[in-house]
């Protein structure tokens, strides 16, 4: 990345940050293609379109009708124009919705069964879809203990699951862990009762989209009291050219559960945009604690723009039951146009909501990203935490919401964002909405470092620091923090975070 | 962006039989563009985004609504100040209240003289900031403002002035819909105290624009009076050159809808800007300070410090936004808006901003909401202070960082006196 070499860095960064951003933000390493032949739906979006979507999925007649209201609706809808990203129009005509490998068209019934290229192709991807006892994608993790932790994949290549790993492991401990596709057709109970019900089919423009030409996706179902045993993982993989990804995923956690979740996704490098409009839904009962880390690493476009992954997701989780936790992390490094808002409905009373954030873009990228914590419950919290780096002439915008209902008596929310900007061509954005309805709850939004906790600060102070070392030293202590947070298997890309730090940040 | 159908109306209903005053050349000029402004924007509607927490129905339909005035004692604003009096009652000016308009370091004349002249100094200015700040965000309230205002001041202060001026607004008639327009203009290294008081109307509708030349300063304390039910939208739209300082503070009691805009652009290299306000309001009060900051010079220091104390289910809006350009290094911005909740039924909304194109500045911002706090309060309380009391004395020491942005001890001492006298008639 020659234009991070050359650039002039303001007194005051740390060198260390610039070396990250510089390895995170360099030579995009998942931009080669699998050759596989593959089976496209005709070129468009029609009624028909939507109709093939549903009977390659076997879905029953109620879930097609579903996609096709989502359809109508989403023809009166306009595309949205708020965010600070600029993109040239998207003609929604000129792409693929469904693009399946050719040797998926028999379903395998297990994993020996599936096309050994699609198996390299995520074996190259640092994703062995073996049920093993290793680390996925984490260097050294041979050397690790042979009790080191599993993790169940659901591999999704662009429209369909390619396999889901441990699927009998976690349905003896009463977990349902398998393509949306298959728990349509599996478990239709479950997916009537909450499809839709955490983000309605007409909530958003990209939402709606979603909700008619969704392919796959992950579907769990956590049953009440039980500990996951295993962190569960997706990996989203786009190859074919000209099409777009549509992922739903859907994660209910009963009463009491505790489910870890973790997303990654990577896609070729090619010359032209494509598109990709997921939709995550997250039911949380009772007791019940999620937390789903995502690493965002689609192609970001080359230096000049060309290219790259439209990103436009809605995910949200829904806080239903008392004392429910949520805890969204997300690093987002990749895709030319970021569009996307993980948020909160804090409904249960004493329910939690927590939002850990690193966006970085580098080159043409635009990345407007944030929250929303909507407080309904009592005594409810959230916690926002969002650090935006931006290099080269890339846009990066923090934009969120914390909105306390008048119901929502004597709760918290913190907030603290910063931006940091590498170069003079590139800008950082903060645009919070902070709604208070009521006397009872507390709101900080902070944008400095001068807020950090005074005992911290004081400990230090003791010890003989200076008031602004303390400050640096409990500040990236907290974003160190939050990113030893995110679970092993992300630990390679998190390493190299680490080094990262807010040091000479803009506001 | 294409109007909407009832936006459309909504402008055209307004403007329907509206004509434009009689004058010269130059005002013909910039208020026939000022209306082809507000005709192409159209008037706000509760859909825009920048009116998203404070509905302008009121502001922008055709007659006042009716509002009640003030008729209790007040002792005298800034009556150990000595200043120079202009006097408007429901914007209209009152030369028998009013002193001789001469004044040592300025010269002074009314709008509706200079706008019979062909040309006039304020041709620079008028309507030319107020156009200036439609970008990027639309403020056809100003335009409105700029083509219909009937009267307003214009100021020209061409070195030190010797005392300030005094800008009296008095509220008489319950139906009155008032439009002023000032212009205010100091020349390099003038410097010029405005002071405002009153509540002016039924329904106010105020501009003001400042160039402020390099090496000048501009001092502005505002008070937007006692009256519960009146309708306020003012904007503030200023230029600062080299080294110049603009400095304002507005006090807000009351007022069932006040929408207080003030759009500032550093042009000159360290530049300094503050703008500050305090408001108390109670039940309908419903206040909206939006404040718009443009850096594009370097080393210039801007300070946007909001407070609001709101109680019986009143409302306080803050839309703040610090605008760094590309190049205007060594920034120093600040902004912090903070509200104090005394009841349940009170809401605060905010939306404090930063847009950053410069890699080495400082932008911070702040926003918080809360009740009062219940360890100070114990405190106090623990020392034989009676809650009522304790809860004031927090209430002040919350407004303080405001209230300190105001230099002038004196000023500053009767604006304490005004947040004390309306705390105090709260507490019964």
């Amino acid at each position: 990345m020659a234009a991070l070499d050359e650039v002039q860095v303001k007194e005051g960064v740390d060198q260390e940050t610039v070396d990250a951003v510089r390895e995170v933000g360099g030579a995009y390493k998942y931009g080669w293609e699998t050759d596989i032949e593959m089976e496209y739906a005709p070129k468009g979006l029609t009624t028909d379109i939507v109709k093939l979507i549903s009977e390659k999925n076997e879905e029953p007649d109620w879930m097609t009708e579903w996609r096709l209201e989502a359809y109508a609706r989403w023809q009166k809808l306009e595309e949205p124009d708020w965010a600070m990203v600029d993109y040239p129009e998207i003609d929604f005509q000129d792409q693929y919705y469904y693009a399946r490998p050719k040797s998926m068209e028999v379903k395998p019934k297990s994993l020996d069964e599936v096309d050994p290229k699609l198996l390299a192709t995520y074996e190259k991807l640092g994703i062995p879809l073996k049920e093993q006892m290793i680390l996925a994608g984490v260097e050294g993790a041979e050397d690790m203990p042979a009790e080191g932790r599993k993790v169940a994949v659901d591999a999704v290549f662009d429209s369909v699951s390619v396999g889901t790993t441990f699927q009998a492991e976690l349905k003896k401990a009463g977990v349902i862990f398998c393509s949306i596709s298959e728990a349509i057709r599996e478990h239709p109970e479950l997916v009537k009762k909450y499809l839709g019900s955490v983000v309605p089919v007409s909530d958003n423009f990209y939402a709606t989209l979603n909700s008619a030409v969704f392919s796959d996706g992950s579907f769990v179902y956590v049953p009440p009291g039980v500990r996951c045993p295993m962190e569960l993982s997706t990996y989203f993989r786009i190859n074919a050219e000209n099409t777009g990804q549509f992922e739903r995923t859907l994660i209910i956690a009963d009463k009491g559960s505790y489910v870890s979740y973790l997303e990654g996704c990577t896609a070729p490098q090619r010359d032209t945009s494509q598109l990709h409009a997921a939709v995550v839904e997250i039911v949380i009962e009772e007791d019940a604690e999620v937390k789903y880390s995502t690493v965002q690493n689609w192609y970001p476009g080359d230096e000049n723009g060309k290219g790259g992954i439209y990103n436009f997701v809605t995910k949200r989780a829904d806080c239903r039951g008392d004392r429910s936790k949520v805890m969204w992390t997300q690093v987002e490094t990749g895709s030319a146009v970021t569009w996307k808002y993980p948020s909160c409905i804090l409904r249960g009373n004493d329910s939690q909501g927590e939002f850990y954030s690193i966006a970085i873009t580098n080159n043409m990228q635009q990345a407007d990203t944030g929250t929303k914590m909507i407080h309904l419950g009592k005594n409810t919290k959230s916690r926002i935490v969002s650090k935006g780096i931006s290099a080269g002439k890339a846009q990066n915008t923090y934009r969120g919401l914390v909105s306390m209902h008048p119901k929502a008596k004597d709760s918290r929310n913190y907030t603290q964002c910063d931006s940091l900007l590498i170069g003079s061509e590139c800008g950082a954005h903060t645009v919070p909405y902070i709604e208070v309805k009521n006397n009872s709850s507390r709101v900080e939004h902070e944008a400095t470092t001068s807020k950090v906790d005074d005992d911290q600060l004081f400990y230090c102070r003791q010890r003989g620091m200076d008031e602004e070392e303390a400050v640096a030293l409990v500040v990236n202590g907290f974003c160190k923090d939050v990113l030893q947070a995110l679970p092993m298997e992300f630990a390679m890309e998190a390493q190299q975070l680490v080094a990262i730090s807010l040091e000479g940040s803009v506001g | 962006m294409a109007q909407t159908q009832k936006k459309f109306d909504t402008t055209a209903s307004r403007l329907d039989g509206v004509s434009l005053p009689e004058c010269g050349a130059w005002s013909r000029n910039a208020r026939d563009a000022a209306l082809a402004r507000v005709r192409e924007m159209g008037l706000p509607d509760r859909r825009d985004e920048y009116w998203k927490y404070t509905r302008p129905d009121t502001l922008t339909q055709t007659d006042a609504p009716e509002a009640a005035f003030f008729d209790g004692d007040e002792s005298e604003h800034y009556a150990d100040v000595d200043r120079l009096k202009i006097v408007f009652v429901d914007g209209v000016f009152d030369v028998e209240a009013s002193d001789n308009l001469a004044l040592e370091g300025v010269k002074i004349d009314r709008l509706c003289a200079a706008d019979q002249s062909d040309i006039h100094w304020a041709k620079e200015i008028y309507g030319v900031l107020e156009e200036r700040g439609q970008t990027p965000v639309e403020r056809p309230l100003a335009a409105l403002n700029t083509a219909l205002a009937c009267d307003g001041i214009l100021i020209h202060a061409t070195g030190e002035v010797s005392k300030p001026i005094n800008l009296i607004y008095y509220h008489k008639s319950t139906s009155s819909d008032a439009i002023l327009h000032h212009v205010i203009k100091l020349d390099k290294g003038a410097d010029l105290t405005v002071l405002e008081n009153g509540p002016a109307a039924a329904r106010f509708n105020k501009v003001m624009e400042v160039e402020v030349a390099d090496g000048a300063s501009f001092h502005h304390i505002r008070k937007q009076g006692r009256d519960h039910e009146r309708r306020a939208v003012t904007h503030i739209f200023a230029r600062l050159g080299e080294k110049s300082s603009f400095k304002s503070f507005t006090l807000t009691a009351n007022g069932v809808l006040t929408r207080n805009e003030c759009v500032i652009e550093l042009t000159g290299d360290d530049a300094i800007a503050h703008v500050a306000g305090a408001a108390v309001g109670d039940g309908d009060f419903h206040h909206d300070d939006t404040v718009f900051i443009t850096h594009d010079a370097e080393r210039c220091e801007s300070r946007q410090v909001f407070k609001k104390v709101l109680r019986n289910g009143a409302t306080g809006v803050f839309q703040g936004k610090i605008l760094v350009k590309e190049g205007a290094q060594k920034t120093d911005g600040y902004q912090i808006s903070q509200s104090l909740l005394l009841d349940e039924d009170s809401q605060f909304l905010a939306k404090p901003e930063l847009e950053i194109y410069a890699d080495d500045v400082v932008c911070s911002h702040g926003s918080t909401s809360g009740a009062i706090n219940e360890d100070g309060l114990f405190y106090l309380r623990a020392r034989g202070i009676p809650r009522p009391i304790a809860t004031d004395l927090l209430t002040l020491a919350f407004l303080a960082e405001a209230v300190e942005e105001v230099e002038d001890e004196i000023l500053r001492e009767d604006i304490v006196a005004r947040l004390t006298g309306w705390l105090e008639r709260r507490r019964g």
